[in-house]
C-alpha cells in the first residue's frame, strides 16, 4: 500500500500542469456550440499533438503512439480537473467504435476512419438499441438482406445519441435469419447521409432530445463494410459495451460534486440561517462523502489491478451500479437542500448552478438505465462475482 | 502508487484465518456465549503466539512495529469469526502510550504490552457519549466515577480509560478496587463490565490534562477497528448468504436462481466491496496522513455501520425462516454488527463529528 507517486510521475504531473496552464486561451468554452466548432476541433488537435488525448493510439492512425500506462491517464484527468478545461473528444466514435477497429477492423478500415474520428472531423453514432431490443439487445430485429454486393437494411433504432450531428453509425444488424439469436448478427458501418435513414429526435425527461429514433427504409449498404466477420457482430459489439462500462461512474467527479454541494449549502441560506446549518442535511451530506470515499478507495483498488493486470472481480463490477446510483443521490440532496428552488428549471429567476442539479438527477436516472440497467448489473455481479446460476429459462410454450 | 495489500499482509490475513477457524469456531463462540468464558483464553494464547501483541508495538520496544492497516485486518478476521479473542483493547492501549506516553512510560509499557505481560481492557466510551451518570473524575492523582460497556475485561491486568477532560490513564486492575460489574448485551460473542472507580490509583499517560490529541488518535483507531470488526462479520453473512441461496431449494428450482433473492446478494456485495477499501484507506492514512485520520476513522465506521445494518438483515432474510433460528448461528453475526454500530459513536454522532472536522459547523 503506497498511495505516492513516484519522482518520474510527479515531473510527469508538473509537466502536464504547466501544459494546460500555458495554453489555456486555446481551449473551446461552452459559448463555442457545436461539435465541430473550429476551436473544438483545434483543441482536439493540439491535445492529439501533446498525448493529451488519443494517447495510446498509434501515430500511424492519428494518435500519439504512447504506450498503454494507467497512471499517466490517471495523472491527465486529474490536472484536467484541476485546470477546468475541456478533455478532449469523448463521443462514441472515439470511446467505442475506435478501440473495436483497432482490435478487430481491417488495415483498410483502421486507416480511413481512426484518424479523422480523433480529429473530431466524423462523428459517429451508435445504433444498437431498438425498441423490442433493450437489456435482451441481442433479440434486435432489424434486418440486412443480402442483395448483390449490398446489405438492404430495413427497421428501427433507438437511443440513438449525436444521430442527428453523426456523420456516420456503427449498427448491429440481424443477416442471418436462420442463425440462433446470437449468432446472425453482424457489426456494420456507414454513412448516416444514405439514402433511406430518417432520424427522429426523442424528447427526454429532461426536456432536451439527447436521444434519437433512426428508421431504415431499403438502406443499401456495401458488403464490405462490415467489421468483423458476417454473424460475428455480437462478439464485434461486447468488446465495446465492455469499453462503455469502463467509461462509467468516474469517482473523482462524484467528490467534485460533492464538494459542491458541500459549498451550495454553505452559501445559500434559508430563512437567513444556512442551508449547512440544517443537520439533517448535514448528516445527509457527510453520509454521501463516505460513499464518494469508499467509491474513490475502491477506484484506486480497480486501477492496482489493471496496473498489474489482475482482475479486479467483485471491486470492478459493482462500479457501474454503484457509482450511478451515488451521482443520483448527491443530486437528489443538492435539490432537497435548495428545496422550492430546487425545482426551478430552464430559463428562470433565481435559478441555482444553472439548474445542473435539477438535469443531473433527471439525466442520471437515465445512466442508471442505460448502458445496462441496475437490475441488469445485479445479475452480472451475482452470477460473475458470486457464482449465482442464471435464472432458468421458461420451457418454449407447447404447440405455440 | 498501489492501492492492495502487500504479500506479507496476506500472509497474516492468511495465518489469521486459519488459526481463527481452529481456535474460534462457532462451536466454541457458542459455548463462550454459554458462559465457558475460560474458551476464549485459548484463542488469546493462539493468537499471542503469533505475535499480535507486537504488532503496534515499535521494534526499538520489542515489537513488529506495524500499522494500523495490519491492525485492521487483525481486527476484520475476529470479526469475521464473531471470535470473543482480545484485540481491541492492547491495540488502544499501545497506540495511547505512544501518543501520549513519556519516554519512561514508553519504555514500561510498551515491551510489557509486546511480550504479554501486561494485558488491557478498555474503558473509553464515556469520552464519546456518557449515559446514565457515568464518567471519570480525578482528584488528586485518584480516579472516582464509573464507566460503561469496557470491553475485554476478562484476563486483563489492566484496564485504558479517559477523566472527563480526555486526559488517559492506566489503571491497574489486579491491585486497585476497581468493581467489575457484567452487562449482558444483545452481542454475546464478547463481554461487556460497567467498571466503578473509587479513587482508584490511576497512571496518568500524559503529565498535563490536555491529551486531546492523544485521546482522537486513540478514538481513531479504536473505529477504524470497528469498522473492520463489522467489514469482516459483514463478509462472513454475505457468503453465508450466498452459499445458503446457491443450495435451498424452493418451487424446483435454487432460491438463488430468482433474481429476487439473486439481487439481494448482488446489493449485499456492490455495497460492501467498496467498504473494504474505505477501511483500507482509513487504516492507511491513519499511519502516513494522520491530519486525515480522525475525519477518516469517523466516516468509515458510520459507513461500515450502516452497510453492516444492511446486510445484517439482508442475509438474515436471504435464510429465511432458518436466518431467524439459534441452528444456523447467523445471529451471532447480525448482534456483533449491531453492538459495533454503537461502540465510540453511532452513525449520527460520527457523522456529526465529521462535519464540525471540516468546518461544516
Amino acid at each position: 500500500m503506497d498511495l505516492a507517486f513516484s519522482p518520474e510521475y510527479e515531473a510527469f504531473r508538473s509537466d502536464i500542469a504547466g501544459l494546460l496552464e500555458a495554453n489555456a486561451d486555446k481551449a473551446p468554452s461552452s459559448s463555442d456550440r457545436g461539435l465541430k466548432h473550429p476551436k473544438r476541433l483545434a483543441w482536439q488537435a493540439f491535445l492529439i499533438e501533446h498525448g493529451l488525448t488519443a494517447r495510446t493510439i498509434p501515430t500511424a492512425y492519428g494518435g500519439y503512439g504512447a504506450s498503454p500506462d494507467i497512471l499517466k491517464s490517471r495523472i491527465i484527468a486529474e490536472e484536467f480537473a484541476k485546470s477546468g478545461l475541456p478533455r478532449g473528444l469523448a463521443g462514441q466514435g472515439i470511446s467505442m467504435l475506435v478501440p473495436t477497429l483497432l482490435e478487430l477492423g481491417t488495415d483498410e478500415q483502421k486507416a480511413k476512419w481512426i484518424a479523422p474520428t480523433l480529429r473530431g472531423e466524423t462523428v459517429w453514432c451508435q445504433g444498437y438499441s431498438e425498441p423490442g431490443a433493450g437489456s435482451d439487445l441481442a433479440n434486435l430485429k432489424t434486418r440486412g438482406e443480402i442483395d448483390g454486393d449490398d446489405y438492404v437494411i430495413n427497421g428501427q433504432k433507438i437511443w440513438t445519441s449525436t444521430a442527428k450531428q453523426a456523420d456516420m453509425i456503427f449498427c448491429l444488424v440481424r443477416t442471418e435469419p436462420d442463425a440462433k439469436k446470437h449468432h446472425g448478427i453482424s457489426y456494420l458501418i456507414f454513412s448516416m447521409d444514405t439514402p433511406g435513414i430518417e432520424v427522429r429526435p426523442l424528447v427526454d425527461m429532461t426536456g432536451a432530445a439527447n436521444f434519437n429514433e433512426v428508421f431504415f427504409t431499403d438502406v443499401r449498404v456495401p458488403r464490405s463494410q462490415i467489421v468483423g466477420e458476417p454473424g460475428k457482430g455480437w462478439q464485434v459489439a461486447n468488446a465495446t459495451l465492455t469499453h462503455e462500462r469502463g467509461m462509467l461512474g468516474d469517482p473523482n467527479a462524484a467528490e467534485a460534486r460533492l464538494l459542491a454541494i458541500a459549498e451550495l449549502m454553505k452559501t445559500e441560506t434559508v430563512n437567513g440561517t444556512p442551508l449547512i446549518d440544517n443537520p439533517v442535511l448535514r448528516d445527509r451530506l457527510v453520509r454521501l462523502q463516505a460513499e464518494v470515499y469508499a467509491m474513490q478507495a475502491n477506484g484506486l483498488r480497480v486501477m492496482t489491478s489493471r496496473l498489474k493486470k489482475e482482475s479486479a472481480g467483485m471491486a470492478g463490477l459493482l462500479v457501474k451500479l454503484q457509482g450511478c446510483e451515488l451521482n443520483h443521490e448527491l443530486a437528489r440532496l443538492a435539490i432537497d437542500a435548495l428545496g422550492e428552488l430546487g425545482v426551478l428549471y430552464g430559463e428562470t429567476p433565481y435559478l441555482k448552478d444553472n439548474g445542473s442539479w435539477q438535469w443531473r438527477y433527471m439525466y442520471d436516472l437515465g445512466l442508471i438505465i442505460g448502458g445496462g440497467t441496475a437490475q441488469i448489473q445485479k445479475n452480472i455481479i451475482a452470477e460473475r462475482g458470486l457464482g449465482l446460476p442464471r435464472e432458468p429459462r421458461p420451457a418454449k410454450q407447447q404447440g405455440a | 502508487m498501489e492501492f492492495a495489500l502487500s504479500e506479507d499482509q496476506r500472509l497474516l490475513q492468511g495465518s489469521l484465518e486459519g488459526t481463527l477457524e481452529n481456535v474460534s469456531p462457532l462451536d466454541t463462540v457458542r459455548r463462550f456465549a454459554a458462559g465457558e468464558r475460560e474458551v476464549a483464553e485459548g484463542m488469546n494464547t493462539a493468537l499471542a503466539e503469533l505475535g499480535l501483541g507486537q504488532l503496534l508495538v515499535p521494534e526499538a520496544h520489542g515489537g513488529l512495529g506495524l500499522g494500523a492497516l495490519e491492525a485492521a485486518l487483525v481486527q476484520e478476521a475476529l470479526g469475521y469469526a464473531v471470535s470473543p479473542a482480545s484485540f481491541l483493547a492492547g491495540a488502544m492501549a499501545t497506540e495511547a502510550v505512544m501518543q501520549a506516553g513519556s519516554d519512561t512510560q514508553k519504555a514500561k509499557w510498551l515491551p510489557a504490552l509486546a511480550d504479554g505481560n501486561v494485558r488491557m481492557a478498555v474503558a473509553m466510551n464515556e469520552t464519546v457519549n456518557a449515559r446514565e451518570g457515568a464518567g471519570l473524575i480525578e482528584e488528586q492523582g485518584k480516579l472516582s466515577g464509573k464507566a460503561l460497556f469496557a470491553l475485554e475485561t476478562d484476563g486483563a491486568s489492566h484496564v485504558l480509560t479517559a477523566d472527563t477532560s480526555g486526559r488517559l490513564y492506566l489503571v491497574d486492575l489486579s491491585t486497585s478496587s476497581v468493581e467489575q460489574n457484567p452487562l449482558e448485551t444483545i452481542d454475546q460473542t464478547r463481554r461487556y463490565c460497567e467498571l466503578v472507580f473509587n479513587k482508584t490509583d490511576a497512571e496518568p499517560l500524559s503529565q498535563e490534562a490536555t491529551g486531546d490529541e492523544a485521546l482522537t488518535r486513540v478514538l481513531a483507531l479504536g473505529r477504524i477497528l470497528f469498522a473492520a470488526d463489522t467489514l469482516g462479520a459483514c463478509q462472513n453473512m454475505l457468503e453465508k448468504a450466498v452459499a445458503y441461496a446457491a443450495e435451498r431449494q424452493q418451487f424446483g428450482r435454487v432460491i438463488g436462481s430468482f433474481q429476487a433473492v439473486k439481487h439481494m446478494c448482488a446489493e449485499m456485495a456492490a455495497r460492501l466491496e467498496p467498504c473494504r477499501a474505505l477501511v483500507w484507506h482509513a487504516a492507511y492514512l491513519f499511519d502516513t496522513e494522520p491530519e486525515k485520520a480522525a475525519l477518516m476513522a469517523c466516516l468509515a465506521k458510520s459507513h461500515l455501520s450502516e452497510v453492516g445494518t444492511f446486510i445484517a438483515r439482508t442475509s438474515t432474510e436471504v435464510h429465511g425462516g432458518m436466518g431467524f433460528t439459534d441452528l444456523v448461528g447467523l445471529h451471532y453475526w447480525f448482534k456483533r454488527i449491531g453492538a459495533n454500530r454503537q461502540w465510540l459513536g453511532g452513525p449520527e454522532h460520527l457523522r456529526a463529528q465529521a462535519a464540525r472536522l471540516q468546518g461544516w459547523t
